[in-house]
């Protein structure tokens, strides 16, 4: 008989899986830095149901500490990832908006 | 409180120089940059007279608490680190004079430096991961600081590379969780043994590193973002960041799984640094921009590193390391020290040629020989080294690999190291040639500031020096069970 923590295990496998295949295959940046979290939900899952220790003894805290780090480091990273992403579109809005000048020049080492 | 030091001096330049105003900020972190040094090199004199260092975080023991652990290899890391460190800032208060983007340097640069100190000294697979990340996000967000559009493109593959990687790594600590229950290294190792929960928490846990080291075929976000970056960033991106993660490759193959690794891991490890060696020093002589030309350079020379694996990685006889195990060793912690020294001396001068001539074009590098002399034999000494021309650095690293090579009787990999090394002449010298030709017409150089020149020039120098010097790094590294040094063998 398959155990609950168990299944909670594959199903994080799956996720992981899932997520690594979204940002392995979608151009889209912003579906990628979802795919990323979805990776992670499956390592933080995974990491519960590790902390499963029978039916009536208590769950082991430590997996919890790693989940509850790994999220606030999940989160501060999808935030950058997602600054990033902002700070192209506006980018690309500007050179938009000035119509025609192509940014193919070579690439300033450091324009400000 | 010596070994918390490394950590927390740029810690606390890091925040200084976050609320400080620019200049404060900047001067501030400097004087940070320069204890940290100070602190790296008393923590290497203790450990050389006292052995290695154990610091046990808030005086909790290991199972509970975070163990800090400073053996010859964590030393040595951190003292490059920090050598690098101290002249990429005093590059860097030059380099920054006066631009906006000085505000978010000096911030970011401290914490990323506190992080790879911190990575060096960890002892516990999860601390590992968090510092990992410190030193990830803030290696990112440094990639990201020229603000162009090429630049914040390399800087998001970069992070999304990062990102995946660091997920890998967490998921292996979790499987190794699930698998012992233990996550302090020195208690892993005791534990560990085949299965495959292990086998393949190692493959994932080395799968995010080799990422993160941008071994080849997972170098691809590397060039592109190591060029966008400012000078001094590329800098200690290509010279330091890459070379953590092999630090941690290093100290949970060796160190860890060192009796769960087999040869075959060990071969396949050793091929895919065979193919990055080929493959980064021919694109590197395709290229014709400088600074993608120098981050080609580093996915080959990164591949030198990895020869390390297969030399080490043979079965004992009756429980002793085979004899060429020293060399093969100290070949590929030479090539991590005269690579970090050479290239951050390549970066650097390819700021101060940027800066000069506004153009990142080989083609545009004209009559350098000739106006700007010490930038050029900056780029001649560091190439001199990455080449592995005697007496450099580079030239022992590579040496001691082919001593290894041939007395392990795995030859296949001689005919590599001396491709590479043509390859690598061949664009160390296309360089130089670009430099050394004339003007043909009158050329209109920006002036750059002394600073600037004179940098490269020393920490190309000393990815020379250090190869006059062979014993002392070899000594630092016999300190500490974690070095393979031990005619036992591994382990702990």
């Amino acid at each position: 008989m398959i155990e609950q923590n168990q299944i909670y295990g594959i199903a994080a496998v799956l996720l992981f899986c899932v997520g690594l295949h979204g940002v392995a295959t979608r151009p889209e940046m912003v579906r990628k830095v979802i795919a990323l979290n979805i990776m992670g939900a499956g390592v933080f899952l995974f990491l519960i149901s590790v902390a499963w220790q029978g039916a009536r003894a208590p769950a082991d805290p430590v997996p919890q500490a790693m989940v509850l780090t790994g999220i606030v480091v999940a989160v501060s990273a999808s935030a950058f990832a997602l600054g990033l992403v902002r700070r192209l579109a506006g980018l690309a809005e500007e050179s938009a908006a000035e119509h025609g000048e192509s940014p193919a020049a070579p690439p300033k080492e450091d324009p400000k | 409180m010596s070994m918390i030091l490394p950590v927390l001096l740029p810690l606390v330049g890091a925040l200084l120089a976050f609320i400080g105003t620019r200049r404060i900020g900047a001067v501030g972190a400097m004087a940070f940059a320069v204890a940290t040094l100070g602190a790296s090199v008393l923590l290497t004199v203790e450990l050389w007279h006292g052995g290695p260092q154990l610091h046990m975080l808030g005086g909790w023991p290991a199972p509970l608490g975070i163990a800090l652990v400073a053996d010859g290899l964590s030393a040595m890391m951190l003292l490059m680190t920090a050598v690098v460190g101290v002249f990429i800032s005093g590059y860097a208060l030059a380099y920054f004079q006066g631009e906006a983007s000085q505000r978010f340097f000096w911030p970011l640069w401290m914490f990323l430096w506190s992080g790879l100190n911190a990575l060096y000294l960890s002892a516990d697979v999860f601390n590992l991961y968090v510092v990992l990340e410190i030193s990830g996000l803030a290696a990112v967000a440094l990639a990201a600081l020229g603000g162009s559009r090429p630049a914040l493109v390399a800087a998001l593959r970069y992070l999304i590379a990062a990102m995946v990687a660091a997920l890998a790594y967490l998921f292996g600590v979790a499987l190794l969780y699930a698998e012992y229950g233990v996550l302090d290294l020195e208690a892993l190792g005791a534990l560990a043994a085949p299965g495959l929960a292990t086998t393949v928490a190692i493959a994932l846990m080395m799968l995010g590193l080799a990422v993160k080291t941008a071994l080849f075929p997972l170098h691809f976000w590397l060039p592109p973002a190591h060029a966008a970056a400012p000078a001094p960033v590329s800098a200690a991106l290509s010279a330091l960041v890459i070379k953590a993660s092999f630090y941690l490759m290093l100290r949970l193959w060796f160190g860890v799984f060192d009796g769960v690794v087999t040869f075959g891991a060990g071969q396949l490890l050793g091929a895919l640094g065979a193919a990055a060696i080929l493959w980064g020093s021919f694109q590197a002589l395709r290229q014709r921009r400088l600074k993608l030309l120098i981050a080609h350079s580093t996915v080959g020379q990164i591949g030198y590193l990895f020869l390390i694996f297969p030399l080490v990685s043979v079965p004992r006889v009756d429980g002793v390391s085979a004899p060429w195990v020293v060399e093969a060793w100290a070949g590929g912690m030479f090539q991590v020290l005269s690579h970090g020294f050479a290239k951050a001396a390549l970066f650097l001068a390819a700021g101060v040629i940027l800066r000069a001539t506004a153009s990142d074009q080989l083609t545009s590098m004209r009559d350098l020989a000739g106006r700007l002399p010490a930038t050029t034999f900056a780029f001649a000494l560091a190439g001199v080294s990455l080449i592995g021309l005697p007496p450099s650095g580079g030239f022992v690293a590579k040496w001691m690999l082919l001593k290894a090579i041939f007395a392990s009787g795995q030859w296949w990999w001689a005919p590599v190291v001396v491709l590479g090394s043509l390859l690598t002449a061949g664009y160390v010298f296309m360089l130089l040639r670009f430099a050394f030709k004339p003007a043909n017409g009158p050329l209109d150089l920006k002036p750059v500031s002394k600073v600037m020149q004179v940098i490269p020039l020393l920490l190309a120098l000393i990815a020379v020096l250090i190869g006059l010097n062979v014993e002392g790094p070899l000594r630092l590294l016999e300190i500490g069970p974690l070095t393979p040094f031990l005619p036992q063998g591994g382990g702990r």
